[in-house]
């Protein structure tokens, strides 16, 4: 094809998808979105976000296509689009599911860690860094940076270490280094603020991989569009399997990678419900005097602040001090969401639904069951809305299995033995560890 | 404008020779020692004092301010006790506020948090409370380290309504467009990073504190810089290289960690703020009386044999 042809389609394939537009131009989403970030950083935001535009938007030096093609062969895309019989029948209808639990590493993660790592090359960057949680965007930073062979540290609290030994031992095996935080209270937020600390340092031969749709501008957009392939390849396969678009679209929602990953193609499609499930953890209620928020529903219950270097929903306290998150999916246990996802659940676009931490065990325990698909614990948040509202959605629903639950077994097993879950195998003989 | 500040404390700060610049985090490691701690400063010296109001999240923070503002948080501090004890300081410093946006942002919105309120329209009172409450409680400036000039405009707004002067920070990789839109937002002075990285000292002073000083020279605000200054040489150094004012913030902050480290008393504390506080305000002034000294030597040499 022509460089002519190229531009011609993508003209208008940006009139038909508006929404894949949004934020490209300022990154901003309505009032949320935005680069509150340190001036030190500011010059490579900047580098960044000319890099985003050459690169992914334009295909620079043939980006694109070499993203695409090294998502297929060491990432395994495309993912199938699966027909659930066993759920179709129990909710009587047609449930069909993303497998993103199949992308190498078990979970979509890879998606962006890829695109992001192999962005840090083109731009002549000569080391990766980046932040992890309970390690599921450090082991997908991990493995894209052994692949494209660039140095990398994940930065992880101290906490958190203790808790995924084997996260650890695996970005370790893919030749990362992981520096334990221990300032702070040793988790995630103060990983996140010893990163920014080293790319203030490094920023010239370092790039940052954010591991969601938070952050300043770029990073909501550039992960969207990274994560887009999923929605991008559901949306036609969808309309070659069932001949049309789905009803409704399910994923789970923390930061929100996954979440927008799947709707991003759909958000244009008026008729296509679009339904973030966020973790209702323990219960909705706060602790203003603790500082705890006992879930991580910052779309269904937070408000409008700024955190990270966007301004977003998050969960805060009267003054403005955000709150310690919580979830029995630690993928989940964020006290922000990204803008985007602030921005179309204001404009009515996106519906927010908590799901709480039982009945996302139980849907854990009935997508093994039933499907034979162990979920992760995030990606069990979905399927416990599915079971709560199956009544209020269409004809079709594409739910996102945005990962495999191999990693969450121990918390399972512990989570189920406290709990009593019909159908659910006895735990007993399994506590203390597998 | 950049070279008409909005409080008269803080020019009159930098208007007769250097000014120094301490930073302390309030309520480190509790309130009443903080307090002794900030008078302290202003004994030894202090034009203008930064009072840190700890945010959860202080990402331009090295690790041993943020174990402060850890420090701070636990001990119970909040904007409004934070407000009450700039009123109670019996300081001669002009006052500037240091925080991130988030607290400014949200303050007075009086929001009540519930699983109710998921409608998400909860509408912010935006900067203009924490701005008017700052200038009641005597503050008159404010530094907020993730608030880039381009998102500035409601808090500039609010502070020359109230009379604040909004303080920005300028890196080392700060040039063209970018320098230009700070410099027509800042007031009082600008904060110039003297190196990369986040705040903390350390033993050098770096090359990158000269290039941002020259880049600089063209604008008709008072030049403070920061990140890294710990002794009185380092601070003699800084103001013969041009600058006007030197903030310190780690190197203090890091006698406070030690006081709790080794369980000193309070006075024994403050007196080490204030023995340090000295020698870097007299080796600001030392860097300046050289200065003066040269600019007097340059002038009367004829111009031939320079």
């Amino acid at each position: 094809m022509s460089e002519t042809d190229t531009r011609t389609t993508d003209e208008a394939e940006s009139a038909r998808r508006p929404g894949r537009e949004r934020g490209r131009e300022d990154g901003k989403f309505g009032r949320y979105g935005g680069q509150y970030v340190p001036e030190a950083l500011m010059p490579a935001i900047e580098e960044l976000t000319d890099a985003y535009e050459r690169y992914v938007l334009d295909n620079e030096d043939g980006f694109m296509d070499e993203f695409r093609e090294r998502l297929a062969d060491f990432g395994g895309r495309p993912t199938p689009l699966q027909r659930a019989d066993r759920l179709s029948e129990r909710y009587d209808t047609e449930v069909y599911l993303k497998r993103e639990d199949l992308v190498h590493g078990g979970a979509h993660k890879l998606n962006n860690a890829l695109g992001q790592v192999l962005l840090a090359k083109y731009m002549g960057k000569e080391r990766i860094i980046a932040e992890t949680g309970a390690g599921q965007h450090g082991t997908a930073t991990a493995m894209a940076a052994a692949h494209l062979d660039m140095p990398c540290t994940i930065y992880m609290g101290e906490r958190d270490i203790n808790r995924q030994r084997p996260n650890v031992f695996r970005m370790k095996l893919n030749g990362s280094e992981v520096k334990p935080v221990t300032t702070g209270r040793g988790t995630l937020k103060e990983a996140i603020s010893e990163t920014m600390r080293d790319w203030a340092a490094t920023v010239e031969d370092t790039h940052y991989v954010i591991g969601s749709i938070v952050g300043p501008h770029p990073f909501p957009v550039m992960v969207r569009d990274f994560q887009a392939v999923i929605s991008e390849e559901a949306r036609e396969q969808s309309i070659e399997k069932t001949g049309g678009l789905p009803t409704d679209v399910v994923a789970c929602a923390g930061g929100g990678s996954n979440t927008m990953g799947s709707f991003a193609e759909f958000v244009d499609d008026e008729a296509v419900d679009l339904h973030a499930v966020e973790a209702g953890g323990s219960t909705l209620e706060v602790d203003e005097e603790a500082g705890v928020a006992p879930n991580s529903a910052s779309l269904f219950a937070g408000d409008e602040g700024v955190l990270h270097g966007a301004r977003t929903k998050l969960l805060q306290d009267s003054d403005g001090q955000i709150m310690e998150s919580h979830s029995v999916s630690s993928g989940l246990d964020y006290a922000g969401v990204g803008p985007e996802l602030a921005y179309l659940v204001d404009e009515g676009r996106v519906s927010p639904v908590a799901v709480d931490d039982d009945a996302a065990l139980e849907g854990f325990h009935r997508l093994s069951s039933t499907e034979g698909i162990i979920p992760a614990l995030e990606t069990a948040h979905a399927f416990g809305f599915v079971e709560e509202h199956h009544e209020e959605l269409g004809e079709r629903v594409v739910v996102n299995v945005s990962g495999r639950g191999d990693k969450d077994l121990d918390a399972a097993i512990e989570e189920t033995d406290k709990r009593d879950i019909a159908g659910a195998p006895d735990m007993s003989m399994f506590t203390g560890g597998i | 404008m950049a070279d008409a500040g909005n409080s008269a404390a803080i020019a009159e700060a930098f208007a007769d020779g250097p000014a120094y610049v301490p930073y302390l985090v309030v309520g480190d490691p509790d309130y009443d020692s903080s307090k002794a701690y900030v008078e302290a400063l202003d004994r030894g010296g202090a034009d203008v004092i930064e009072l840190g109001l700890p945010f959860s999240e202080p990402i331009a923070e090295g690790s041993t301010i943020q174990e402060a503002l850890v420090r701070s948080l636990d001990a119970g501090m909040t904007p409004d006790r934070f407000f009450a004890f700039a009123e109670e300081l019996d300081v001669d410093a002009a006052l500037v506020c240091m925080t991130y946006y988030n607290l400014i942002y949200q303050y007075g919105s009086g929001k009540a948090r519930s699983a109710s309120d998921a409608s998400g329209e909860t509408a912010s009172a935006g900067p203009r409370p924490f701005v008017e409450r700052a200038a009641a409680a005597g503050i008159e400036g404010l530094v907020v380290p993730d608030l880039p000039a381009e998102e500035a405009d409601p808090l500039r707004e609010a502070c020359d309504e109230f009379g604040l002067d909004l303080v920005f920070i300028v890196a080392p990789t700060t040039q063209g467009d970018r320098l230009d839109r700070i410099m027509a937002n800042v007031s009082g002075y600008v904060y110039v990073q003297a190196r990369l990285g986040t705040t903390g000292a350390r033993s050098d002073v770096s090359d990158q504190t000269t290039e941002s000083l020259d880049r600089l020279r063209e604008y008709d605000v008072p030049k403070a810089v920061g990140f890294g200054i710990s002794t009185g040489e380092h601070a003699e150094r800084i103001v013969a290289g041009g600058a006007d004012g030197i903030i310190v913030g780690s190197a203090l902050v890091d006698i406070v960690a030690e006081g709790v480290e080794d369980d000193l008393s309070t006075a024994a504390v403050a007196d080490r703020l204030e023995a340090l506080s000295r020698e870097l305000k007299d080796g600001a002034e030392r860097g300046y009386a050289a200065r003066v000294e040269a600019a007097e030597a340059a002038e009367s040499t004829p111009p031939e044999s320079r």
